[in-house]
């Protein structure tokens, strides 16, 4: 399974240096928490491991062996790397089902252009359509859905990538008790595979329930990492976080 | 009788034109504003390789068909570095420095007077000199596009292609270079328009550059919205409306003195109602 390392990565929008240098590393089998105050860099440095911003120096190392300078959106599947946004980016105006298989059709443009789904894509996407309950709704539009169906599309279409390195960004939020036991028991299925869940999240009850491993940013800054109790209980954590 | 012949063609033509404007904008959501231009290059170069080379209609429409793509790749690649309003725009230069290409050039292009005594399409001896058998070539040739159209559409690339509209940052983190898409979509649309293009400068005979200029890209546009963006059906309903309300118009006793104006302004109160009360067009999935 893949880890996923970041070198002196930096990046700043109008002079404000929204991840300053950092050095990080997220395992395999383990599920990181990645918390810090409303912009600390959190939600920047997964749009940046996802090619979604660009960075402007450092390196991303996958799996020991890819050093990347420069990441491309497009280019992170084939490192089997997937991810959700802060806020639900679906595609809209597409049944439910079409945000499913949209992943998983063929890339590329003669392959695609001569390709309609075929029964193994159709299966799995059921799969995943049903591990978040929304199988009976796949043929309404994305639009249609609740918030927080909307949420576990996210992570259904995140699911069908079958990728290695998950990047999970605030997945809990706004959503009602027993659909977070369901996204619970789908990130702790992840680590138990040996996937790579990276999860940014406010609620600490969850990372403290959830995370093997915890890191704490600040102004872009990496403040504190380790076992999530011995972090949150680390003064500059309290101070910086959580305001006390 | 004629007459409906005439219309039927008409339809037709815009029909081909909608159905390719329509993968662009309704499936892709790219606001193009740049379809005429294609459109006149397909009919030029069919007129050009006609007039001046003496070659087989059908032979000139493959060219101009590669010419258009050609054109299509270029322009797509310079108007890829644009998102939204600004696409829009380019497209929009794009479709005034082809027409001036079509004024300027003048040893060629014949400028603004245009290319006359274009000749109808023969194969195999047989000429489609008259309307009716050149409407069953160009209606032919429709349903085929309507089919291409439709396979496209319902194939995965169709699938990515709207996944490109809902979301472009979205769906490229899950493996898609979307320039390439959108360049592949863009080529495609205008090799369909440069089809339609070489049926009306057939038709007509005579060709000039103000047929493809800005405002015809507008009505191109039209007629995808009307008809409704993001479903090939709607391509031909809108041709159809936009192109049957001012001939129906024409039937409608208005007092002789003002009956041309009178006819406009309620074309134009047509248009505006639709939008109010159905925007996303007469049978659109999709609204902008």
């Amino acid at each position: 399974m893949s880890t996923i390392k970041i070198k002196n990565l930096y990046k700043h929008f109008d002079g404000i240096k929204a991840v300053d240098h950092l050095n990080l590393s997220f395992e395999s089998g383990k599920i990181t928490g990645l918390i810090g105050p409303n912009g600390s860099g959190k939600s920047t440095l997964i749009n940046l491991l996802t090619g979604v911003v660009p960075f402007d120096s450092g390196v991303v190392i996958i799996s020991e062996t890819t050093k990347l300078l420069r990441v491309k959106p497009y280019d992170m599947a084939s490192f089997d790397i997937t991810r959700t946004f802060q806020d639900v980016r679906l595609f809209e105006q597409m049944p439910v089902i079409d945000n499913i298989l949209v992943v998983l059709t063929k890339r590329g443009i003669v392959g695609s252009l001569f390709e309609q789904h075929k029964k193994y894509h159709l299966e799995k996407a059921k799969e995943v359509l049903e591990r978040v309950g929304l199988w009976e709704k796949r043929n309404e539009l994305a639009a249609d859905l609740s918030y927080g169906q909307r949420k576990l599309l996210e992570i259904a279409r995140a699911l069908a990538m079958n990728a290695d390195i998950y990047f999970f960004d605030e997945p809990f939020a706004g959503l009602f008790p027993e659909i977070i036991k369901v996204v619970s028991s789908i990130l702790k299925e992840l680590r138990d595979k040996g996937k790579t869940v990276v999860l940014v999240e406010h609620n600490m009850e969850l990372i403290r329930e959830l995370s093997d491993y915890c890191i704490v940013m600040d102004s872009g800054e990496l403040l504190a990492e380790g076992k999530p109790n011995d972090v949150l209980s680390q003064k500059a954590v309290i101070e910086a976080y959580l305001g006390e | 009788m004629e007459y409906l012949i005439h219309l039927a063609i008409v339809i037709s033509i815009y029909s081909i034109l909608g159905l390719s404007l329509n993968l662009i904008v309704g499936y892709t959501g790219l606001l193009s504003m740049t379809q005429a231009a294609f459109y006149g290059i397909g009919a030029y170069a069919t007129a050009i390789a006609m007039t001046s080379y003496g070659m087989n209609f059908f032979l000139a429409v493959v060219i101009g068909i590669l010419l258009s793509a050609l054109s299509a790749l270029a322009i797509g690649y310079v108007l890829s570095r644009f998102d939204g309003d600004y696409f829009t725009l380019g497209s929009f230069g794009f479709n005034v420095i082809i027409t001036a290409i079509l004024v300027n050039w003048r040893g060629f292009t014949g400028g603004a007077t245009g290319i006359p005594a274009i000749a109808r399409p023969s194969l195999f001896g047989f000429t489609f000199s008259g309307n009716l058998s050149f409407l069953v070539l160009v209606l032919v040739s429709a349903v085929i596009i309507y089919f291409i159209c439709q396979f496209i559409v319902r194939s995965s690339f169709g699938r990515v292609l709207k996944a490109i509209r809902e979301d472009e940052k979205a769906i490229q983190v899950f493996g898609y270079n979307t320039k390439y898409y959108k360049l592949a979509i863009f080529a495609i649309g205008a090799m369909m328009a440069s089809v339609a293009g070489a049926f009306y400068a057939s038709y007509l005979s005579y060709i000039s550059p103000a047929q493809f200029d800005i405002n015809e890209s507008a009505f191109i546009l039209s007629i995808v919205v009307f008809g409704g963006l993001a479903n090939n059906k709607g391509a031909i309903w809108g041709a159809a409306f936009l192109i049957l309300l001012p001939e129906a118009l024409q039937f409608v006793g208005f007092p002789s003195g003002i009956a041309e104006q009178l006819r406009q302004v309620v074309y134009g109160l047509a248009l505006v109602f639709l939008m109010l009360y159905r925007p996303q067009g007469l049978v659109g999935e999709y609204k902008i």
